[in-house]
């Protein structure tokens, strides 16, 4: 008999269930949305915090004093110590090479422009543009496009093996050239391939392939210092301490923690005589810029459970609430108190089972554009989190109508069957 | 008894009459005593109002308001214009004075002015010297052991130092630094007084330079131009960039040392991307013999971060809000549906069509400004908390939300009113009445 109330219930107010099931729905799924999108804000923002370009810089241990005044450097080119570029791919192979994004070697060698005594001085700086390298199995590119992206260059990027040169926009300003022009530097001839424009010291600068300037400067192989970077984890009290001074379990939960100062040490041990520092302006800024667009989307989040929440609730009073005649039919039959309670939360779970698999297919649906519009990539779903917004919506439908069963269940049947409710 | 309710009326002039004479105040009294009498319905809907409109106005309050928030935040990133004096020029001796009074008071201009100086055995370090107070402020990634303009310098040797000796440098600030900048330039080259060189200068060495010239803390001397200074490494900088690699020190020292006023301002701009942009326009006027450029590594990672905020932001608030509606036209269809009886009895006495309809778009209208007007003020205390939990400043309730929030529920509650009294009508009164 009572499934067969129940079968009834949907079959003969298909109007009303439709309602309720619809405002389920949407409730679910804006809160899976929701949810979904919190959940990830933490990982897309601090791929977008990358935009920053590099948190790590690689220098060499025993590296003499940098003497640079406005990117110009004044230190003898082929002073100090370098890195070896043969190193670099074995980045890879560090325990966060994941959340390595990108890197880029650093080169700077002066060079005399064009012939004759009258050259002028400049600074060639050499680097990947987009790189490819390789790594056992695994095929990478990298460079400057990845780590330094507020780079414009008007013209094209030059091939990583070519002789095509960048000119920084105010060098090329000052010596008239511009895209497709030949120049000559330390008698070489070189072919500028487009105008670069940063607004840092670059402006000022020839930026051309690595293995240029390292023929240039007569080093094969040399690097000065290099660009990495990483997505990080915000630091905390864990992050700061000293791996010398740690037990080998904490250690390791340091090691595999994604804290800049693990990645740093990391690149350390597999770049030999280098010395890996975070490079503070991005590296601590991200963590602060982080958690707070994380909070305020959980607060947000909230606030959409919430909504959605008082939607579902205010649909099933309604719904149960339009049945009064009903409960008083049924009590006026002999049904108690308890039968027509299990009747209205049979029904209520069945409409939040039915809504909560649609809306939480909605809400995916829903997430997946707001991740591809929004972010250009995927917001991954957990599926653990289905269960946990089935859960919800029963949950939430159950206190919505929770209130009005109660009062539904209170009815006098006389006055139900009369009207006069 | 299938009578058309148009037949019950009589002829259109006395219904008029009859609805004229004591309609202001019977109308009135209808609104209210069917507020009153239903109290527990009424409550409900009044609820479901309120809330929505509450979450509506926090989330409006809170997409205008987090962007002024999260601008605030990426000022901590330091400096997004830099201004460098042109190949053969300087900057005007009062630039610093001319951007804090040009610009918006929250701007932060720090000056730089740099020099290579050798060490006693010969080694080139860069010297720089700023604005101790104002770069603090500036670049708070800075990790400094300890400020030279900080009171009392731990450094023990400091103390040593006769306290006759030690006053001339002591009082260094923002004001003296700016002070001692514009005073310096006129007059380029004053040469350090004879005495001078006895006395130590509190300077900010950056962590590689200290370790590459084994300072170990110690006072040492700087030669620049045959000029010596004697320094006194007060605190370590670390930043992991090029500043690890230099010395600072205050700007009135370093230039009454190399006579080199500064060269470089670095600007933190408030504001959007226009706001900067007007900023950097300004600073070009104010400044002729600089050159005025946007440093594009800050401006376009802040753009690009706060745009995907913005626009996540955007996509949550839209979702809420067409959530909260949705609660509220759930309920108030509910409510007018549950008044038929009340619909029936009115036509049944002989109301109009246009009066019945007018009566349930009045009480759906009054709701709807109630919910606005309450939920507003509680949509305010909302985003002020959550401003001030996640931010540690709370959110300025935007007044200029309020139409936008009051024309929504308003709009929402005569939908709601109206979608039922649609499907009512074309319900026989009769019908309704006999509760079928």
């Amino acid at each position: 008999m009572f499934p067969r109330l129940v079968y009834e219930s949907f079959r003969r107010q298909t109007r009303r269930k439709l309602l309720a099931g619809v405002a389920i729905t949407l409730g679910v799924a804006v809160a899976t949305a929701m949810i979904a999108v919190a959940t990830d804000i933490g990982d897309k923002i601090s791929r977008e915090l990358r935009s920053y370009g590099a948190n790590l810089l690689v220098t060499p241990q025993e590296d003499t004093l940098d003497v640079e005044i406005g990117g110009v450097n004044l230190k003898p080119p082929s002073d100090g110590a370098f890195l070896n570029e043969a190193d670099l791919p074995k980045i890879r192979g560090t325990f966060w090479h994941h959340n390595i994004v990108g890197f880029s070697p650093m080169l700077p060698v002066n060079v005399k422009l064009g012939p004759g005594p009258d050259a002028q001085d400049a600074t060639l700086l050499g680097t990947y543009f987009n790189k490819a390298l390789s790594f056992g199995k695994d095929d990478f590119t990298t460079g400057v496009r990845i780590t330094h992206p507020w780079w414009k260059v008007e013209g094209a990027w030059p091939d990583d093996n070519s002789r095509n040169v960048l000119v920084g926009e105010r060098l090329a300003t000052k010596l008239g050239k511009k895209p497709g022009d030949p120049m000559e530097a330390s008698g070489r001839r070189l072919a500028i391939s487009g105008i670069l424009s940063t607004g840092g010291p670059e402006d000022d600068q020839i930026v051309a392939p690595l293995a240029l300037a390292q023929e240039i400067l007569g080093k094969p192989g040399a690097v000065r210092r290099l660009y990495v970077s990483a997505l990080t984890k915000p630091e905390d009290a864990l992050a700061v301490r000293d791996p010398k001074t740690m037990t080998p379990e904490v250690y390791d939960r340091w090691y595999c923690s994604p804290y800049v100062q693990s990645i740093a040490y990391q690149l350390q041990e597999v770049i030999p005589h280098s010395h890996a520092e975070q490079i503070r302006q991005v590296a601590q800024n991200e963590g602060t810029v982080l958690s707070r667009i994380k909070g305020l989307m959980l607060l947000v989040t909230l606030a959409a459970l919430f909504a959605s929440a008082l939607a579902v609730s205010a649909a099933m009073a309604t719904a149960i609430f339009e049945r009064r005649v009903d409960v008083g039919l049924m009590k006026a039959l002999g049904a108690g108190n308890f039968a027509v309670a299990a009747l209205f939360f049979a029904e209520a779970l069945l409409l939040a089972l039915i809504g909560g698999v649609a809306g939480f297919a909605g809400g995916s649906l829903l997430a997946h554009q707001i991740g591809r519009s929004i972010f250009n990539s995927q917001i991954s779903i957990e599926p653990v989190l289905f269960p946990i917004i089935l859960a919800i919506a029963v949950f939430v439908t159950f206190a919505g109508s929770a209130a009005a069963i109660r009062r539904a269940v209170k009815f006098d049947p006389v006055f139900a069957l009369r009207g006069e409710a | 008894m299938s009578a058309s309710p148009n037949t019950v009326h009589s002829p259109e002039q006395v219904a008029r009459r009859r609805a004229l004479a004591p309609h202001t105040s019977m109308f009135l009294r209808m609104l209210i005593r069917a507020a009153v009498l239903r109290r527990g319905r009424a409550a409900s809907a009044l609820f479901a109002m309120v809330v929505a409109a509450a979450v509506a106005t926090a989330m409006m309050n809170l997409y205008v308001d987090v962007q002024a928030k999260l601008r605030t935040e990426f000022r901590n990133y330091g400096a997004n214009v830099v201004a460098v004096a042109k190949e053969g020029q300087s900057l005007p001796a009062d630039a610093l004075r001319k951007i804090d009074s040009t610009l918006d008071p929250k701007t932060l201009a720090v000056p730089f002015a740099y020099a290579v100086a050798r060490t006693q055995d010969g080694q080139s370090v860069v010297v720089v010297g700023t604005d101790f107070t104002r770069a603090r402020q500036l670049n708070r990634w800075w990790k400094v052991s300890h400020w030279p303009n900080d009171a009392p310098p731990r450094n023990p040797s400091a103390e040593v130092e006769p306290p006759a000796v030690t006053k001339p440098t002591a009082p260094k600030g923002r004001k003296n630094a700016a002070h001692g900048a514009s005073r310096g330039l006129p007059a380029p080259t004053t040469p350090a007084p004879e005495g001078r060189q006895t006395e130590p200068v509190d300077a900010l060495i950056g962590m590689r330079a200290d370790s590459a010239l084994n300072l170990d803390r110690k006072p040492f001397a700087l030669t620049f131009q045959g000029r010596a200074l004697n320094l006194n490494p007060v605190g370590l900088l670390q930043t992991g960039a090029g500043e690890d690699s230099r010395i600072y020190l205050d700007q009135s020292e370093f230039q009454s040392w190399t006579g080199i006023a500064p060269t470089t301002i670095e600007i933190a701009v408030n504001g959007s991307t226009q706001e900067i942009e007007h900023g950097i326009e300004q600073l070009a006027q104010i400044l002729p013999a600089a050159d005025v450029r946007p440093v594009r590594q800050i401006m376009e990672g802040e753009a690009n971060v706060l745009n995907k905020t913005r626009a996540t932001l955007y996509a949550a608030a839209t979702l809420i809000v067409i959530t909260a509606a949705l609660c509220v036209l759930a309920t108030l269809i509910g409510w007018v549906f549950d008044r038929r009886r009340d619909f029936a009895i009115m036509k049944a006495l002989g109301a109009s069509e246009g009066l019945v309809n007018g009566f349930f778009a009045a009480e759906a209208a009054a709701l709807g400004v109630m919910g606005a007007v309450l939920g507003f003020g509680i949509g305010i205390g909302v985003a002020a908390w959550i401003g001030r939990v996640n931010f540690h400043a709370p959110v300025i309730p935007r007044f200029s939300v309020f139409p936008y929030v009051l024309a929504g529920s308003v709009l929402v509650a005569l939908l709601s009113a109206v979608l039922p009294i649609g499907l009512l009508r074309r319900v026989q009164p009769a019908i309704i009445l006999r509760g079928e």
